[in-house]
């Protein structure tokens, strides 16, 4: 077969199932993964009580290392079979790791059945999950890339692209409907393992798509002519002439996208919910609606990079992006900000609840305070207080929770905002896959790409969440301190501190985009 | 010009390289590991094992590389 892929040549009936077969599966990747962060919360109250302390240390190492460590193993495990054996077969492989690992954590019983096995099987298939997703993208993005003609490369690996955003997409939506679906009792109890549960329907049905299709045309020319390497991670990272390309790749591409891909998704939602307070549904609801807007973008800009160039669209998103995150997250603020909404006179309503603990001699009090506002934003403030009855106990500090329900113009701003922020990934991340396929030749394809781009965004983007809390933190500590000795406050602002990773981050990695990455699109037939 | 900028670029990016790496080290994992607790310690090793290795050997040899020039040939 001539690996010189015309247009005319490319069938483009078979050119729309590869794409569909790789996306499909990957998209269930990315959902299976993402479920595990969005039911953390019940996740920890089944398997990992946070007053066994070695069960806490297994959620922290579940946490941290199959977002950090995991992934970039399972891009260099994967990617030298993929360069060795094939990209089909490897993809295959990740996709029923990652079925079989979901699928049984949706089983396993809980800490209070099983004791101290039921974290450790958990933390063991959260690790297998990292490493199957450390191996598919890279090899669906090798697979669609070398099957595409050649001016469409962007435009054909957009659609794996989508993928990424989509699976978090789908998996806010399943969980809200099986939420909606059930009681919170019952949710807790059962619900929560049905999104795991269904992951097998879905993995089943892309396996049997997979499964039909055939290996890439430039993989099997590279095996007929004999050029498939004997160590793919030698000729890799051992020698010069591309190692720097897989330098070039992380430094001046894969991470500055990580931080603006998880700054605009994981970030926004963590800022809607934890900083400006906004009740869960709602902040989801804002977050799968700026999803649902911006998703197609990542197929435009992955066309646009085929007519304009990869670089061009990739740091226009990156430059924008650092540019105006800290007033759009300034705006985020505001708009949740009920001291600059004007509140319903004598709409005040107060509440005062008293429970006795059970098993216990101390009471609960909670005063619950609710507020309503011009714009139809309410505000809900629950005080809620331990008193103990035994004499000569001090009572324990009461605990404030603020939750915020948003009315309807200040809703559809926020989306805006966050859509704003979609769009910026989409920029960045749209024609992602076809600049890194570009960067190396077919015989260590699979395995050099994938190690740039897991390591870009497991953990440059993975640690975002954990830096910018702490940077935030830092500033809002000072603060305290400051006006404890009665001095002035360091810093104006301390909500958007944390927002200097990713400035910082994107800002060197912009830089190094600018002046070595090759702005012309390449061949990519060896 | 633009191979110039490049080179002297490279400087610029062991110096970060090395900056990253004692700022992950000396700033944020010996605390960690001061304040102890698994909570503190799984990031320390992690800052300390994976991320400041990879920063500052990753953002060094590409530097070298850098200065190297080695990144001429690309356009």
């Amino acid at each position: 077969m001539n690996s010189k892929l015309s247009s005319e040549q490319v069938d483009k009936k078979k050119l729309r199932k590869v794409i569909a077969a790789s996306s499909v599966g990957t998209l269930i990747e990315w959902y299976d993964f993402y479920i595990f962060g969005s039911l953390s919360v019940v996740i920890a109250t089944k398997f990992f009580p946070s007053d066994n302390p070695t069960a806490a240390f297994l959620s922290t190492l579940a946490t941290f290392a199959a977002g950090f460590v995991v992934r970039p193993f399972g891009a260099l495990f994967f990617g030298r079979l993929g360069d060795l054996i094939g990209r089909k077969y490897t993809f295959m492989v990740t996709l029923l790791i990652m079925g079989f690992s979901t699928f049984t954590i949706g089983l396993i019983p809980g800490y209070e059945t099983i004791g101290f096995l039921a974290p450790l099987l958990v933390l063991i298939l959260r690790l297998l999950q990292g490493l199957a997703l450390g191996g598919e993208y890279g090899g669906a993005a090798t697979y669609v890339a070398e099957h595409s003609e050649p001016g469409k490369r962007g435009y054909r690996t957009a659609w794996i692209q989508t993928t990424a955003s989509l699976g978090l997409f789908i998996s806010l939506l399943v969980i809200l409907a099986t939420k909606k679906s059930m009681s919170a009792e019952a949710f807790a109890n059962f619900g929560w393992r049905i999104p795991f549960l269904i992951s097998i329907v879905m993995v089943g049905i892309s396996y049997f798509i997979r499964k039909n299709m055939d290996e890439s045309p430039m993989f099997e020319k590279a095996k007929q002519e004999g050029k498939i390497v004997a160590n793919p991670l030698k000729e890799s990272f051992g020698k010069k002439l591309n190692f720097k390309f897989v330098l070039l790749a992380l430094f001046g591409a894969t991470m500055g996208q990580g931080v603006v891909w998880y700054t605009g998704q994981f970030y926004a939602l963590s800022f809607l919910q934890k900083v400006a307070n906004i009740e869960f549904e709602q902040s989801n609801y804002i977050i799968a609606a700026s999803l649902a807007g911006g998703t197609g973008f990542f197929i435009f800009f992955g066309w646009l990079s085929d007519k304009i160039g990869r670089k061009a669209v990739m740091l226009t998103g990156m430059l924008l992006a650092i540019c105006t995150y800290r007033p759009i997250y300034q705006a985020m603020y505001e708009a949740a900000d009920v001291s600059l909404k004007t509140e319903v006179a004598g709409s005040k309503v107060i509440n005062t609840d008293y429970a006795m603990i059970p098993n216990s001699v101390d009471l609960k009090k909670t005063v619950k305070t609710e507020l309503s506002y011009t714009d139809g934003s309410k505000l809900t403030l629950e005080q809620s207080s331990l008193t103990t009855m035994f004499p000569g106990r001090n009572p324990k500090k009461p605990e404030i929770k603020r939750i915020v329900h948003v009315g309807s113009s200040s809703f559809w701003f926020l989306i805006l905002l966050v859509f704003i922020q979609v769009l910026y990934v989409t920029m960045v991340y749209g024609p992602i896959a076809a600049f890194l396929v570009e960067m190396f030749p077919t015989a260590i394809r699979y395995t050099s790409m994938s190690l740039p781009y897991h390591i870009g965004n497991g953990i440059f983007g993975g640690l975002l969440p954990a830096v910018a809390t702490y940077l935030a933190a830092k500033a809002s500590t000072a603060n305290e301190v400051a006006v404890a000795a009665g001095q002035a406050i360091p810093y104006d602002k301390p909500y958007l501190e944390g927002l200097w990773y990713p400035i910082i981050i994107g800002g060197v990695c912009f830089v190094i985009g600018l002046l070595y990455v090759n702005g012309k699109d390449k061949e990519i037939n060896d | 010009m633009m191979n110039a900028l490049r080179q002297i670029f490279g400087i610029v990016w062991i110096l970060l390289g090395l900056a990253a790496g004692y700022f992950l080290v000396f700033e944020q994992s010996l605390k960690l590991f001061e304040k102890g607790g698994m909570d503190n310690i799984v990031p320390a090793i992690i800052y300390t094992f994976i991320l400041a290795p990879l920063l500052t050997g990753g953002m060094c040899v590409f530097g070298v590389y850098a200065l190297q020039n080695e990144y001429k040939s690309i356009d």
